[in-house]
């Protein structure tokens, strides 16, 4: 694992192994803030941003764990920190951005609990990055969460228009749509070199 | 429901989360584990018997707390609390079953994450007393497993010709891949909705028809 190139891992992150449509990470927002392209745009921008502040902090933290033997604690240090990652980012985003954060609204705090997140922070542990291929990862997959959800947006806006049962309105098509997306991103295995 | 008034035990409180209220099929919380893991019924069935346990571990807890918890760092407690009833999940999974918690990897952990619990630590047990929480919570508990083996047989069955591992169909059967591979999950997930919401539909238009008939 440690040959592995940051090029290549970031790759896989965002295409080939894309967190949304490939490994399932992150479908709450995903299902949830789809609906306009724009707010999709700025909602997978926090996202990434909040994946590599707490992808960082979850490498310093797993240093220090391993160097104490606290490794049970892993799991419960790492909300920690992203809890504060997402207070930090809120906090900027409604100084700076008044209008983007209540577009989002409840969305912002759930980054916390928004499973990719944590996902990239435990599978950098688990694959054993270095620090480098730990930032590529959680660009990689910041990029590859936009990219699905920008992709989903701009296809749910074309959707509302158009005429469909009643029966299937709502979140039975886009799940539909979802795997149709997850079907093309198939299309990219082996791109990163397996 | 008004806040901070114990609700009274009925038989809705335990079936509200099997049917009405189904996690999964209705409020469509706590996807990522549902699509994730649901590639076999039997890995499904420990996903849901995982988080059946952490959902009534951590809501007990902060239904025992809930008069102690000050309003403003709440969510960080529940958080905390429902990270380590996760941690000894996770720990007693490894020995338990290495193979399945190989299988499920990282999404034992990321329990932590799923919206069902930390919105029943919210939604309910922060207002309820313990018993009623537990009703409750069991109800939603089984609701959520029910829905992921909905989902893991459905895609066990086309995807590998098999359920729990026991194979149905002669060696004739060819499986059909792309059930077990990611947009699968997608689409049975969709073609549940669309059945639920089909069967909805049908009993508002059997509700107005007879309201027609009536007058």
């Amino acid at each position: 694992m440690h040959a592995e190139t940051a090029t290549t891992i970031f790759l896989n992150a965002a295409i080939v192994n894309n967190f949304v449509l490939a490994m399932f990470l992150g479908i709450c927002p995903f299902l949830g803030v789809s609906g306009k392209l724009r707010t999709a745009a700025s909602m997978g921008a926090a996202t990434t941003l909040v994946m590599l502040i707490s992808s960082v902090c979850a490498f310093a933290i797993n240093m220090l764990l391993v160097e104490f033997q606290l490794e049970f604690l892993r799991l419960i240090s790492y909300i920690a920190v992203i809890a504060s990652a997402v207070q930090l980012v809120e906090m900027s985003m409604k100084k700076f951005s008044p209008t983007l954060y209540r577009a989002l609204g409840i969305f912002l705090p759930l980054i916390t609990t928004n499973c990719a997140v944590l996902g990239v922070a435990l599978f950098q542990t688990a694959r054993e990055y270095n620090f480098i291929q730990s930032l590529a990862y959680s660009t990689g997959a910041g990029l590859g969460f936009t990219l699905a959800l920008v992709l989903m947006a701009g296809l749910r806006e074309r959707l509302e228009l158009s005429n469909v049962p009643t029966v299937s309105q709502g979140a039975a098509l886009s799940l539909m749509l979802a795997g149709l997306l997850s079907l093309a991103f198939m299309g990219f295995a082996g791109l990163g070199g397996g | 429901m008004t806040p901070n008034v114990p609700e009274q035990i009925t038989m809705d409180t335990f079936l509200r989360g099997i049917w009405k209220e189904n996690p999964v099929f209705v409020m469509l919380l706590g996807m990522c584990p549902v699509l994730a893991v649901t590639n076999s019924a039997t890995n499904a069935l420990a996903m849901g018997v995982s988080t059946f346990f952490v959902l009534i571990g951590s809501n007990v807890l902060v239904s025992m707390l809930r008069n102690y918890i000050p309003k403003q760092v709440r969510i960080a407690t529940y958080i905390v609390i429902i990270a380590s009833f996760v941690t000894v999940v996770d720990y007693v999974l490894q020995a338990l079953s290495p193979t399945v918690y190989e299988a499920l990897g990282a999404f034992i952990q990321l329990i932590v994450v799923n919206c069902i619990i930390l919105g029943r630590a919210e939604a309910y047990a922060s207002k309820n007393g313990v018993v009623s929480t537990v009703v409750n919570g069991s109800g939603m508990g089984i609701g959520f497993t029910l829905a992921l083996l909905c989902l893991g047989s459905v895609r066990e069955i086309f995807g590998m010709g098999s359920l729990f591992g026991i194979p149905l169909f002669g060696e004739h059967f060819q499986p059909w891949i792309v059930m077990i591979l990611p947009p699968g999950g997608f689409f049975v997930l969709g073609a549940w909705l669309l059945l639920f919401s089909w069967l909805r539909e049908r009993k508002t238009k059997a509700v107005q028809g007879e309201a027609v008939h009536a007058r």
